[in-house]
């Protein structure tokens, strides 16, 4: 008899509870458009920020509302936006795909002011007067890039450096943030040539501390044949919408600061 | 019932009974979700609203419903029942009248439905404020306050380790001891110190 009483009372109870809940879904239901959750689907996942939301959820309701643009994601295919492309019934924009390139060759072969022995950090090392290499404007080597990079594609060299792989580059941004010293900038694949170095240090004052970096010899801008390249503030800079990436300045620079992305 | 009781119930289920550091109640989260103190206090508010709802439904479904028809022993499968739907039902009623409140529990008061400190909480309810089958006098309030002072003590225990974990990320640790393993180092520490209080006798 008691055994009775516990299957009936347990089991009105969950009847009860389940009839309440499906009565409370029904009364409580949220519309929620079908095509948010196939775009959010399709999207990446990484919830990187690159697009200026809250995460690939927060890309989704402000792509159905229309406040940002598929194209502004920089981390899916060519192949998945173009299906998201679908989904929202409209046509996509081409754009370049860019890379995270370091605009500083110097590494190991920067010799240090000083011997740093703080927490193992660019942005901690650079607090202290600034870093401990020579050339202020030098990658300090700490990786904090590598350990900002979601999609793993930064990672140190033996010279100290830290190389960006192109395929696995997903122009996020998230290094250029990262980096104390500025030294990152995206470039876009189709330009090989870049300058290796952000020094805006007199020549002489470069050599001193640099083997690798811009001396404002001013040879790039006399061998460019479209006049893309200019010594500004005592460094080269490259001008893409003129550079053909003909490499004739890479020819010339005789501190081999002018390089060619691999 | 009197304010001395409120108060003792008070300083023993925050500090003395802490319901992670001396109880060792609803771990998973405390390890988890204690890395931003941020997420780990709309953590604590979840638990410490689920708590307080699910200390009075149960103590209703009890007194009412198991003790007069001699069913005690099933307390326990019916409160896991109870605090499901009940978190079921929250949410629902949160997602429709209150969209921004909803995002900002996300997905933690799902988490709660199978939280043991919700459980554990409404158990101790029971086994505190009903004696020889009897609920004592003030019984129900004494039960709610009980279960928002488990909450409350809940959120401390959260926020002191998400607090030093914040703080830790700067240090240079021992790659070995990275992340869970000097969690639970902290943790232990932080349990021996909550010990500490059981010498108060209330």
């Amino acid at each position: 008899m008691e055994i009775l009483f516990a299957v009936i009372i347990l089991g009105s109870l969950g009847l009860i509870f389940g009839i309440g809940l499906a009565v409370a879904s029904k009364k409580f239901n949220v519309q929620v458009d079908p095509k948010l959750e196939q775009v959010q689907h399709l999207l990446p996942g990484a919830n990187c920020g690159a697009c200026g939301n809250p995460g690939c959820f927060g890309f989704a309701e402000s792509l159905l509302e229309g406040k940002s643009t598929v194209e502004s994601c920089r981390v899916c295919s060519e192949e998945i936006k173009e299906k998201i492309a679908g989904i929202m019934g409209i046509s996509l924009e081409k754009q370049t795909k860019k890379i995270a390139t370091l605009h500083c060759n110097g590494g190991l072969r920067v010799k240090d002011r000083y011997i740093y022995n703080g927490i193992n950090d660019c942005i901690s090392a650079k607090l202290v007067l600034g870093g401990q290499k020579a050339c202020v404007f030098a990658c300090l080597g700490f990786g904090t890039c590598q350990k900002a990079c979601p999609f793993g594609a930064i990672t140190m060299s033996v010279e100290g450096l830290p190389v960006v792989d192109k395929v696995k580059c997903r122009s996020c941004n998230k290094c250029v943030l990262a980096c104390p010293k500025k030294l990152f900038s995206l470039i876009s694949v189709s330009n090989t040539v870049y300058v290796a170095c952000s020094s805006y240090d007199t020549g002489r004052d470069v050599k001193m501390v640099c083997p690798v970096g811009c001396i404002s010899c001013k040879l790039c801008e006399k061998a460019c044949k479209f006049d893309a390249i200019h010594v500004i503030d005592n460094l080269a800079v490259i001008d893409y919408h003129k550079c053909t990436s003909c490499k004739e300045c890479v020819k010339v620079c005789p501190a081999k600061t002018i390089r060619i992305r691999e | 019932m009197n304010i001395q009781e409120f108060l003792s119930i008070f300083i023993s289920s925050v500090f003395i009974y802490n319901v992670i550091l001396s109880r060792f109640l609803g771990l998973c989260p405390f390890v988890a979700i204690s890395k931003d103190t941020k997420q780990a206090f709309a953590m604590s508010a979840a638990v410490t609203f689920v708590i307080t709802a699910a200390s009075i439904v149960t103590w209703l479904i009890y007194r009412f419903l198991l003790l007069p028809f001699n069913l005690a022993y099933l307390r326990t499968l019916s409160f896991v029942l109870v605090i499901a739907a009940l978190v079921q039902l929250i949410e629902m009623v949160i997602r429709k009248t209150s969209p921004v409140l909803y995002r900002a529990f996300g997905i933690y008061l799902t988490l709660i439905t199978t939280n043991c400190a919700v459980l554990g909480a409404a158990v101790l309810n029971i086994d505190m404020f009903f004696v020889n089958g009897k609920a004592v006098p003030g019984s129900f309030y004494y039960s709610v306050f009980q279960g928002f002072c488990m909450g409350l003590g809940y959120t401390l225990a959260m926020l002191i380790m998400s607090g030093i974990r914040e703080r830790l990320e700067l240090c240079n640790v021992p790659s070995a001891l990275k992340n869970f393993p000097l969690a639970f180092i902290i943790a232990s520490i932080l349990s021996l110190s909550f010990m500490g209080f059981s010498g108060f006798k209330f």
